[in-house]
């Protein structure tokens, strides 16, 4: 396998920085190895994507960024995923509610909460105690903005969040993922249970919103991968096969492994 | 090869009755099951029909043995604050017996509805699966317990620890009395038999309680917890509204049960019919009305026996009605998820 290379760095035009990074990562359900050893870096304001076969662990990977496996027993970590530029901590070892307030996640199906669309934005301040209403309603615009929904819906914040299109809701959620102003935005097959032009406005959404955050995204549509990211990751049986520039991974994949999963000889 | 397999094929013995049969075959099985399904609704609608008959010759006797008309004794059977058929003159009010029904149900779901909707949480979301294993299984131990066994609680454990508290309860506030001025809680009690049907109906809340926050989809629960919420944010923040029409489910559910209850009212509530809401005092339900008229030697048709009908068709109607409540306020609820 190999490892991330800096060559793909010098590549890139403009200065890459690294806002995080895993380290010789394994992760257990139980007795079950998921994830093996897996290096890789994450770049700041840029998109990252995971991509493989069925069961390879890209999402078992991405839940541990913001660790979910936390919420169920019997899950164990090894190694480190360091967060942050200047003073890196390992998110394995922090206080697990503290890692979600720093990094947000959007789920493969639309989740939003049974409340109004305003209550849903405001859900993440509110659970960290923010009761200031000028301050919760300028954070509500500006993550309904960011995600492309104010125009849509700032005459009915009061309505049920539910009440929203599939697409809408999934905009809803990645507005109620912004509005607590994460260092990274996970996304876990944003798309898979979206039509096509939904699909469209939230790729489009995912392209803008890296000039401000740092985004990880698990993908089965390899088309998906190359439209939006800029470096790509490929894993297979728990393992981290080959990372680089996306453009590299697709156009000239080191591993025949890789070759062939892009190619559409397997998976 | 194939010319066996082809007599394989013909060997086959061919058993199928002739199409007449097999029609004839189907009605009869379908015929019996309608049957078997219409059953129960028959049942209701006898039972129906039996209450409404004889609740009419109810009135039709009182027209006739107090001289008014129809008008007046359902007025007086509504408004009226005395229920004595028993002895003359004729008191008809309904109001004492549901003033009794009312309170004590009132009493079991202040005590089912925090306790219930509490351990459900508990158990859902914050019980390690060996406690959940544990307390699950004696939760439904406890919806078994014969409610008379719940009655002689209420009446010989309860009152007597609760005499004690009240009686406590004054002394600390008002020292230096005579022992008969203070007020002494009677043996028969509202409040005792209260407390003991929310024993009893606890389960039955909990147990709903639960299976609607566990019917909470995962994504919604697993969203929350992404935002960084608690365990208690996520519970009362996410799944509680998102249950709410499971949960308003279970609470009229506890709430019909406690309206039925009979067994637990009839031995520690009283049997005296009385017009208060006071659960201080003692007086008798609607259930424990009927159940210790219909205990004695009740003549077929003496107007004693009709006056059990009269009450029965009030509870009929109070169940309907929570039904029917429940049935709205799901629909008017309902998530979709």
């Amino acid at each position: 396998m190999v490892k991330p290379t800096e060559e793909a760095v010098v590549t890139q035009q403009e200065p890459l920085r690294k806002l995080a990074e895993v380290r010789d990562l394994n992760f257990y359900y139980g007795r079950t190895q998921a994830l093996k050893n897996i290096n890789m870096p994450i770049y700041e304001k840029k998109v990252t994507a995971l991509i493989g076969p069925s069961g390879c662990g890209k999402t078992t990977l991405l839940r541990c960024f913001n660790r979910m496996h936390d919420l169920y027993p019997g899950n164990r970590y090894e190694g480190q995923i360091l967060l942050g530029v200047d003073q890196p901590r390992n998110l394995l070892e922090m206080d697990p509610i503290e890692v979600r307030m720093q990094i947000g996640m959007v789920f493969q199906k639309p989740n939003p909460f049974p409340k109004s669309i305003y209550e849903n934005i405001a859900y993440g301040l509110r659970v960290r105690g923010i009761k200031d209403r000028a301050l919760l309603d300028e954070v509500v615009e500006r993550s309904l903005r960011n995600a492309a929904l104010w125009d849509e819906v700032k005459d009915r914040l009061k309505e049920p969040g539910t009440s929203l299109s599939g697409g809408q809701q999934q905009r809803l959620c990645i507005a109620r993922a912004l509005a607590t102003d994460p260092e990274i935005i996970l996304f876990d097959e944003p798309t898979s249970a979206l039509d096509p032009i939904a699909t469209v406005s939230i790729e489009n959404l995912i392209v803008e919103l890296k000039e401000q955050v740092t985004i990880l995204i698990v993908t089965h549509n390899l088309q998906q991968a190359i439209r939006v990211s800029q470096f790509t990751a490929f894993m297979y049986l728990g393992e981290l096969v080959e990372y680089n520039d996306t453009m590299s991974i697709f156009t000239k994949p080191v591993e025949q492994k890789t070759a062939d999963y892009v190619s559409g000889r397997f998976g | 090869m194939a010319q066996d397999s082809f007599s394989v094929k013909t060997n086959l013995p061919l058993t199928l009755p002739s199409r007449t049969v097999r029609i004839w075959r189907e009605r009869v099985i379908a015929g019996v099951l309608f049957l078997a399904a219409i059953s129960s609704v028959l049942t209701t609608l006898v039972i129906v029909y039996i209450l409404f008959s004889e609740t009419v010759i109810f009135f039709e006797k009182v027209m006739e043995v107090d001289r008014v008309s129809l008008w007046e004794a359902l007025v007086e059977f509504f408004t009226g604050t005395d229920w004595s058929p028993l002895i003359e003159p004729l008191g008809i009010g309904i109001l004492p017996l549901l003033a009794g029904t009312l309170t004590t149900c009132f009493v079991g779901l202040c005590v089912a509805v925090p306790l219930g909707t509490i351990a459900a949480i508990y158990l859902s979301e914050f019980a390690p699966a060996k406690v959940r294993e544990i307390l699950k299984p004696i939760l439904e131990i406890l919806a078994g317990v014969p409610t008379v066994v719940y009655g002689y609680f209420a009446l010989l454990v309860i009152t007597p620890v609760l005499q004690k508290i009240i009686l406590g309860v004054q002394k600390f506030l008002l020292p230096g009395r005579n022992e008969w001025d203070y007020f002494q809680l009677p043996g028969f009690n509202m409040l005792g038999a209260g407390i003991a049907v929310g024993l009893m109906v606890l389960p039955y809340v909990c147990s709903l309680v639960e299976d609607a926050l566990q019917a909470v989809p995962l994504e919604l629960r697993e969203g929350s917890y992404a935002m960084g919420a608690t365990r208690i944010q996520t519970a009362l923040n996410v799944l509680i509204p998102a249950a709410i029409s499971g949960i308003a489910a279970a609470y009229i559910l506890g709430f019909s049960r406690a309206v039925g209850e009979t067994m637990i009212v009839a031995v520690a509530a009283g049997l005296q019919p009385k017009f208060t809401f006071n659960p201080f005092e003692a007086a008798a339900t609607t259930t424990a009305f009927i159940v210790s008229v219909s205990l004695g030697d009740l003549p077929h048709g003496s107007f004693e026996y009709q006056s059990i009908f009269a009450a029965g068709i009030m509870l009929f109607f109070a169940t309907l009605f929570m039904n029917v409540l429940g049935y709205f306020l799901s629909r008017r609820y309902r998530e979709v998820y």
